[in-house]
Parts: structure tokens; C-alpha cells; sequence
């Protein structure tokens, strides 16, 4: 078989230089973003490379990923036959005929066994886009999608069906003697041609095969499967920050506070957004998408995109672009206002994607430049932002009565010579009256356990969590700055928190201030007292069946799953009963991200989903550690005229241990 | 033309106890905010800037402290913010308040026409209600207290109509410019300051002006020029309550008992 080479050689040059150009495209439009150091800690990044590239970790947790893992390694496999393909279109007498005849065969083989594999997976990847799309592929959204991704894998099925039989004629011909057993089973087929048709098919085959492949190639840097380009750079060149907290601003007369134009994201987020899939698994996980709110963290990512490829050319020219990134309405490239405040910023997104997309920050970004740089918010917000920056406390209560909550307890002042561990009581713990009974319980468990503490009183000031989360990060550096100052005066170095807000903003997002301090949950707190002997639980609390709700900035963010759980079982004599949706798949209960001063009126009511779920157990205790999330079940709970199920916090059901039989 | 607001920096009441002993406010330690019902009468002067193109002045009376919250007032976006401060003013009442702030806006009127002066309708500290209307009698302008929206706004003809609000009702008032208003919190959202606007309003430089630039007899301002002063604060005496029924075992019957006993004390009407 001769292959014309002065028609194949001008078209393999064509379609390398037109692969090479999309290529210097898209990373011209990447080096558009701000910049951001993503190349430190190599070793790191290489772990995380082979893990979530190589290894597929997040794709496989899904029954379906197997396949796309198979087909990965199909890809990484064939790369080297269609490798050598390509060459001996250029050079006839390179060939795997060259290497020595062991390895010749089995490579060989391998290829035949891959090639096959290959198209049994896509057959299956076909059959799932058409017959049996899971929801997240299936909507308005993503259908018309699916269109591309049906031509790849009509391309990739191409490619292994011209395989076949090329090698199949090859072998009908008598040419090609290797160990080919499926391409064999195509020459028995075909054996009854003549030896001119076996070259017609041979040589058809060919062509079929080297035109698919260039034109795949051409295909990937602009279409969704740019992934396969991007995915294991983007897996390397990923946030090490657990959890991925926003970045600090600088507060200085020029600067440019958030992203309000796709030109202000970073070369990362941009990155992200080509490198994007569109596998549809963090909508899929959305609280806010699931509850019919118009916020899909697959179209912000997909929007930038589709911003970028509009605005670039214009960009490139130095000047702005027209398309805008952020407006009230929703449209294709433009991310709408309301799907921005819609975020609860608990981390489902993030935790899922199977190529370390960072979405939520991105929404955070934006939600920055919207406060910031146009005061535009919901306008429930402005009374939460002037309580938070005024009264430093949410509801604008009179800081002088932070402490009283305790005045049972007498006064319990921090002090580094005679206290072991603050107790930052936070904003709800302080002021709500439901949190203020969990505050005592803590309280009382830490005296009896014989711990020294103390707190601030008055003189504590909120955290600042839902103010950065809402992207007012003017305000929150500004307290961030004074309760550093505070702790660093005071001597503070060890601190309990009864709130997962309060924890996860004192331990990851002060450290940007550079203060590093040993935070621990009361949970963790209760679970190591317990696991000391510290703390004796003298009964079992009789609070029925229980039931435990993750909070996402305790769980997710911080990885805490196990110690509330240890707890509920010390102090009930029970494990609790999991939610189908548990652990790093637990669902938010609607409050976080400053979800908790907004309102929610549009689609369902996320607390009310949580709640149905929890009632699918029939359980007669809802526990929670967090404060918000335990406004949240009570509220679901009297939605749904359910006040019988009571909810409890982990510490509550430990004080009721605590009390001495009646 | 010339749209003034009045604010006023007054200590965040919500947060002000009163000593029991002494019967003096507590002062220490407790913030000082814009007065609320000022904030909405910066936002519609700020409004009208941004819909008529007039210049929007922000005035205050007080310490030299009170810059920080004219400095609050830049941060929105006024176009310049004056505090008159001389030792003099201090201790003033609502008639002296009123004579400086009047002066004030009589000199700034003299480059420009004055079409509008905004007040808060009271300030949650004094809660007098009276330097408004003093202003406005002092400098005989029209008075449009309590207004809630402004119907028809007329530059051109100077002519001004506003809605009211009053107990159970509204009223329509139409007014030849100038006039002095003073605004309830229905009127508008005050706008928040932008995180740009707020780090340009730290290097504004807030004019401050005493009395050599006022002028004023003496006698007329400060304590001296203050017929009014206060000879006690106290809180009044509340009576224990006591606790009626058991809501715990029965609490429909707890119900009823507190509707009698609101009933027989006609505090609830039937």
C-alpha cells in the first residue's frame, strides 16, 4: 500500500499548524487573566497530578467513570499507535516492524486488545448520551450539548472501526503478519475479496483513519473536549489550599476590587474555563441548583468561556470588551446577578469536579466587584452590612451585650496566664437565642471536664465569614485586621469555636494575616475529652433515633466528618443515622455564603429539601454543629408542621449525658 | 443650584445606657453613627444630583470628630461636605443649632441657588424634630415636613410637590423653591459606599468652618445663644411584671389569662 504522499503531506502540515495556532489562540486568550502564582510546591502539584489526572480519582467515584477512566488510558495507549500512524504517513519505512519482533507483536496486540476496548467503552458512552442520560445531561441546558460530544465519539468509533480494518485488509493481503487478533477477525471477513478490492480497502481505510485523526485533532482546542489538552496541566496547576479559601485584597487608591469583566479573573480561572467538560457533576450537587434557583456553577464556568472567546479579539486590541460578564438577566457569556447571590459557598461544586475546577471562588469574585466596585446586592444585604461594620455582630444588637449570655456562669474573662483555650463564642452564639443555650452547653462541658477557659465578652467582634463570602472583603479585612491585632495583644494561641464559620474563618482565612492558630471545633474538643477519659458521661442522653447534618464549613471545608459522629455515639449509645446525602456529599442547609441574612424566594426552599430527607429516617433528633444549620432544621422543620423530630447540637446532646438521672 | 442635607453625628443609641446612679448617658466607648433618618436625606439630595445635575453639599454641626461622618458623606459621593465646629457652638439647642446651620446655608447660597435643604425628620439622640423647621424659619423657607416622596420636582419653574406622610394618611403639598424638608426613612434606600469612593473620601479634605468664617454674635450661638437646657436624664421607673399561668402544661388557659389581664388593663381592645 503507497500512501500519495503529495496530497497526505501538505494536509498533515495543515493540520499541524492549524492545531498549533488554535493552541497559541487559547493560550493568548488565558495570558489575558491577572496573575496568580500556581507553580509553587512542585511536588505537591505532581501528587495531585497523579491522582485526579492519572488516577481519575474524583471520575471513578461515579459508576460511570470507570468508562471514561478506560478510555483515558485507551487514549494514552493509542497515542503511541496513532503516534506511529502519523509518521509512517510521512516516512513509509517507519514502523513498529522496526522494533524487534517480540515487542513489535506485542505491542501489536495490545493496540488490537485497546483499540477494541475503546470501542466497546464509546458504544457505551453513546448509548448512556441517548438512551439513558442521567438528569444533569439531560436538561434544556446541557442537551443541545450533547451534539459534540456525539460527533467525538462517532470520531474516536471512526477512527477504531477504520483501524480494524485497514489492519484487517493488511492481514487478508498477507502483508501484516503480527498478532492483530480482533483485526484478524475483520481479514477472515474479508477474506473472499480480490487482492485489489483488500487494497481499495486497505488504502480507503487509511485515509479514513489519517483524516479522522487530523481532524479529532483540530477538533479538541475548540471545542468542550479542549479537556483532553488541558485537564492534567489544570489538575496540576490547582489550588494546594485546603480548604480554597478566597485571596486577600489589597486596599489601595487604583486598585480594582474583584472581577467584574473576564479580563479581571486570573490566567487560572480562565484556564478552567477551557478546560471544563461540561460532565454536569457540580450542578448535579448544586443546592442552589437543585432547589430551582438560577444558579448552575457549570454555566458560570461555561459563561466565562463564552465571554472570553467573545471579548478576546477586542481584548487583544487593549481595548474592553462588550459582551458583559456580569448583568440582571442571564444570558449566554453573561453570569446573572441573582445566580451569583445564590451561592451558599458550600463547596459541593468544588469538591466534585473531577479536573479541580474552582467555581465557587470564581462566584465570590464576582460577588466582590458587585459590592465593591457598584454597591449592587440584595437590598437585605445593606442592613446586615452596616449591622456587621457598625455593631460589629449581624443583627446589630448592642456589642456591650455579648456577654450576657453567660451571666449564669459568672464572669469567665480570658487571660493567658490562667486560661487554656478561648472561647470564641461568634455572633450566634452570643446573640441567638437557640445558639445561646448550645454556648452554655459548651460551656458547662468544658468546666466540667476541668478545661480553663475564658472569653472576650464585650470586647469580641464577629468573624467576618459571611462578609467575605459575600465578597465584602473591605469590611471583613477590616476586622480580620483588629481580631488579629486583639488575639496577638491578648496572647491567644489556642481557641474552641462552637460555630463552623467561626472556625473555618479563625484558622484558614486568618492565616493571610499571617497568624496561625490552633482552632479547634467543640466537636473535635468534645471527641478528645472524651477519648481522654477527661470527660465521663454518666448516662446515655435519650433523644430517640438521631440523625447527623454535616455542616459544609465543618465537614467539606475542613474535613471534620468523624468527631460529631464519635460524639453522638459516646453520649446516645447509638451511632447516628446517615442522610443519603452525607459526609463529603452532604447537602447545605441553605445558610452559608451569607445565605443566612438573605431571603430566599425563589424555587424551593433548600432547608426544606434538607429536612425531607432527614425525615425520610424517621428520626426523632435532627443533630447539627452548627448554629446557622440548626436555624435552618428548625425552620424546615416547623415549614414541613414537623416540631415533633426536635433538633439538637452535639453539645446539647452531651450536656443531656452529662445530667445526672432524674 | 445648590441642594444642602444636614446630618448630624449622633452616638449609636441602641448601644447608649443610661447610669442608674448617676442618671447620665454612658457615653464611653460607644460608637457615633450618621443619624439614621440623615442618611436618607443625604440619599435624596444624592438622587436629585444624579437625576438634575445640581450640586449636592453635605453640612454638619459638631465636634471635630463629626468630620469622620461627613467623611461618611463624601464616601457616597457628595460633592462637598462643610462642618461648622468653633468652640462657641458647643452646647447648643435646637434654636442655636438651627441659627449656625442657617448662616451657614445662607453663605453657601450666595454662589449658588438654593432650591432644596434635606433634614432627617428628627435625630435618634435629641429627638426634638425642631432644627429642621428651625432652619427653615430662620431662612424663611417653605416647610415640607414628613415627606416620604417627591411627587414633581420642577427646576425650571421652582416649584416643588411632596407627599407626606402622616398618622393614617397622606398629604400633597406643592411649594415654591426654596424649601427645607425633612425626610422619613420611606423615602429611599441610602446607597452604599463603593470600596473606590470610600478610599477617595479619606484624602478629601473636609472643610471645617468656625465662627471667624460664620460670624455669628456670640451671644446667639453655643450654650450662651441655648434657651433651653436639660437639668435631668433619667429612666423611668418600670414595674416588676409578674408571671401568670404555666405555658408549659396549659397553654391555652395562660393564653386566656394574659388576654384578661391585657383586656382589664385596656391595653387590648375587643
Amino acid at each position: 500500500m503507497s500512501i500519495n504522499q503529495t496530497i497526505y503531506i501538505p494536509l498533515f502540515a495543515v493540520s499541524v499548524l492549524f492545531f498549533c495556532y488554535s493552541c497559541y489562540q487559547r493560550l493568548q486568550l488565558i495570558s489575558l487573566g491577572t496573575s496568580e502564582n500556581r507553580t509553587d510546591r512542585a511536588g505537591a502539584r505532581f501528587a495531585k497530578m497523579l491522582t485526579y489526572a492519572f488516577a481519575q480519582k474524583r471520575v471513578v467515584q461515579r459508576p460511570f467513570g470507570l468508562n471514561h477512566s478506560l478510555l483515558f488510558w485507551a487514549f494514552l495507549l493509542l497515542a503511541l499507535a496513532n503516534g506511529e500512524f502519523l509518521l509512517e504517513g510521512l516516512f513509509p519505512s517507519v514502523s513498529l516492524a522496526l522494533l524487534p519482533t517480540p515487542l513489535h507483536y506485542g505491542l501489536a496486540y495490545v493496540f488490537d486488545a485497546v483499540s477494541l476496548l475503546t470501542l466497546a467503552c464509546v458504544t457505551i458512552a453513546f448509548a448512556r448520551r441517548l438512551f439513558f442520560a442521567p438528569d444533569y445531561l439531560g436538561n434544556e441546558y446541557s442537551s443541545p450539548r450533547s451534539g459534540e460530544a456525539l460527533l467525538i465519539l462517532g470520531m474516536i468509533a471512526s477512527l477504531m472501526i477504520a483501524f480494524f480494518m485497514l489492519h484487517g485488509a493488511q492481514i487478508a493481503l498477507g502483508e501484516a503478519a503480527a498478532s492483530r487478533p480482533i483485526s484478524a477477525l475483520f481479514g477472515k471477513v474479508f477474506a473472499s475479496l480480490s487482492v485489489a478490492s483488500l487494497e481499495s480497502v486497505a488504502l480507503a481505510s487509511w485515509w479514513v483513519h489519517a483524516v479522522v485523526l487530523l481532524v479529532f485533532m483540530n477538533v479538541l482546542p475548540r471545542s468542550k473536549h479542549m479537556h483532553i489538552l488541558t485537564a492534567i496541566p489544570n489538575t496540576y496547576l490547582c489550588s494546594l489550599e485546603q480548604p480554597n479559601t478566597q485571596l486577600r485584597e489589597i486596599f489601595e487608591k487604583g486598585q480594582r476590587f474583584g472581577v467584574g469583566a473576564v479580563e479581571h479573573f486570573s490566567w487560572k480561572d480562565l484556564l478552567d474555563s477551557l478546560t471544563c467538560t461540561e460532565c454536569g457533576r457540580c450542578q448535579d450537587v448544586c443546592p442552589a441548583h437543585i432547589t430551582g434557583k438560577p444558579l448552575n456553577p457549570r454555566r458560570i464556568v461555561h459563561d466565562i468561556k463564552v465571554n472570553l472567546m467573545a471579548n478576546g479579539p477586542t481584548l487583544k486590541d487593549g481595548f474592553s470588551g462588550e459582551l458583559p460578564m456580569i448583568a440582571e438577566e442571564q444570558g449566554e457569556g453573561t453570569s446573572s446577578e441573582e445566580a451569583l447571590w445564590s451561592c451558599t459557598t458550600c463547596g459541593a461544586c468544588v469538591n466534585v469536579c473531577p479536573v479541580l475546577i474552582e467555581q465557587m471562588p470564581k462566584i465570590v469574585k464576582m460577588r466582590r466587584h458587585l459590592v465593591q466596585e457598584r454597591a449592587e446586592f440584595p437590598e437585605e444585604l445593606l442592613t446586615f452590612f452596616e449591622n456587621a461594620e457598625q455593631r460589629s455582630n449581624p443583627w446589630g444588637m448592642a456589642p456591650a451585650d455579648r456577654g450576657k449570655w453567660s451571666s449564669l456562669l459568672g464572669e469567665r474573662p480570658f487571660s493567658v496566664d490562667k486560661t487554656e483555650y478561648l472561647f470564641f463564642v461568634g455572633c450566634a452564639g452570643a446573640f441567638d437565642t437557640r445558639a445561646k443555650q448550645v454556648s452554655v452547653a459548651v460551656a458547662t462541658i468544658m468546666d466540667q471536664a476541668g478545661i480553663t477557659w475564658g472569653m472576650f465578652g464585650k470586647e469580641e467582634v464577629c468573624c467576618g465569614d459571611s462578609l467575605r463570602r459575600l465578597g465584602n472583603e473591605y469590611v471583613f479585612d477590616k476586622m480580620a485586621k483588629a481580631n488579629v491585632e486583639m488575639f496577638i495583644e491578648k496572647g491567644v494561641s489556642k481557641i474552641v469555636t462552637a460555630c463552623p464559620h467561626c472556625f473555618s474563618t479563625l484558622k484558614n482565612d486568618y492565616r493571610q494575616y499571617g497568624l496561625e492558630l490552633e482552632v479547634i471545633h467543640h466537636t473535635e474538643l468534645i471527641e478528645k475529652l472524651i477519648q481522654d477519659g477527661k470527660l465521663k458521661l454518666p448516662r446515655n442522653a435519650e433523644l430517640g433515633k438521631t440523625i447527623f447534618h454535616d455542616s459544609c464549613y465543618l465537614g467539606r471545608h475542613n474535613d471534620t466528618y468523624n468527631a460529631p459522629r464519635n460524639v453522638i455515639k459516646a453520649a446516645t449509645g447509638n451511632a447516628p443515622a446517615e442522610f443519603g446525602r452525607s459526609r463529603e456529599n452532604g447537602f447545605c442547609c441553605g445558610a452559608g455564603g451569607g445565605r443566612m441574612w438573605m431571603e430566599e424566594l425563589t424555587g424551593e426552599r433548600i432547608n426544606r429539601n434538607r429536612v425531607s430527607e432527614a425525615l425520610e429516617q424517621k428520626p426523632d433528633t435532627l443533630c447539627v454543629s452548627c448554629p446557622y444549620c440548626m436555624t435552618m432544621m428548625e425552620d424546615g422543620l416547623k415549614d414541613l408542621g414537623n416540631e415533633q423530630v426536635q433538633v439538637k447540637d452535639v453539645a446539647e446532646v452531651v450536656a443531656e449525658a452529662l445530667m445526672p438521672k432524674q | 443650584m445648590l441642594v444642602i442635607s444636614c446630618i448630624k453625628q449622633v452616638p449609636d443609641t441602641t448601644q447608649v445606657k443610661i447610669d442608674p446612679v448617676t442618671n447620665t448617658l454612658i457615653r464611653e466607648g460607644i460608637p457615633f453613627i450618621m443619624n439614621p433618618y440623615d442618611t436618607h436625606a443625604l440619599e435624596e439630595s444624592l438622587r436629585l444630583r444624579d437625576e438634575y445635575g445640581v450640586r449636592s453639599v453635605a453640612l454638619s454641626m459638631g465636634p471635630p470628630n463629626a468630620e469622620a461622618t461627613l467623611r461618611k458623606a463624601c464616601a457616597v459621593g457628595v460633592d462637598d461636605a462643610i462642618l461648622i465646629s468653633d468652640r462657641c457652638f458647643g452646647g447648643a439647642d435646637t434654636l442655636a443649632t438651627s441659627c449656625a446651620l442657617s448662616a451657614a446655608i445662607e453663605r453657601l447660597s450666595q454662589d449658588d441657588n438654593l432650591a432644596i435643604v434635606f433634614c432627617g425628620k428628627q435625630t435618634i439622640d435629641g429627638d426634638t424634630a425642631q432644627v429642621g423647621p428651625g432652619i427653615a424659619s430662620r431662612l424663611s423657607l417653605h416647610q415640607l415636613t414628613l415627606v416620604d416622596r417627591i411627587e414633581h420636582l420642577d427646576l425650571d419653574q421652582r416649584t416643588i410637590q411632596v407627599r407626606r406622610k402622616l398618622e393614617g394618611r397622606y398629604e400633597i403639598v406643592e411649594a415654591p423653591l426654596p424649601v427645607m424638608i425633612t425626610v422619613v426613612r420611606e423615602i429611599n434606600q441610602p446607597r452604599y459606599p463603593t470600596v473606590p469612593m470610600r478610599l477617595a473620601a479619606e484624602e478629601i479634605e473636609v472643610k471645617t468652618w468656625d465662627n471667624s468664617v460664620l460670624k455669628l454674635d456670640v451671644e446667639t450661638v453655643g450654650l450662651k445663644g441655648s434657651p433651653t437646657w436639660v437639668s435631668k436624664i433619667f429612666s423611668p421607673d418600670r414595674d416588676q411584671g409578674e408571671i401568670i399561668g404555666d405555658g408549659v402544661t396549659d397553654p391555652e388557659g395562660t393564653a386566656q389569662l394574659l388576654i384578661d389581664k391585657l383586656l382589664s388593663k385596656d391595653l387590648l381592645a375587643v
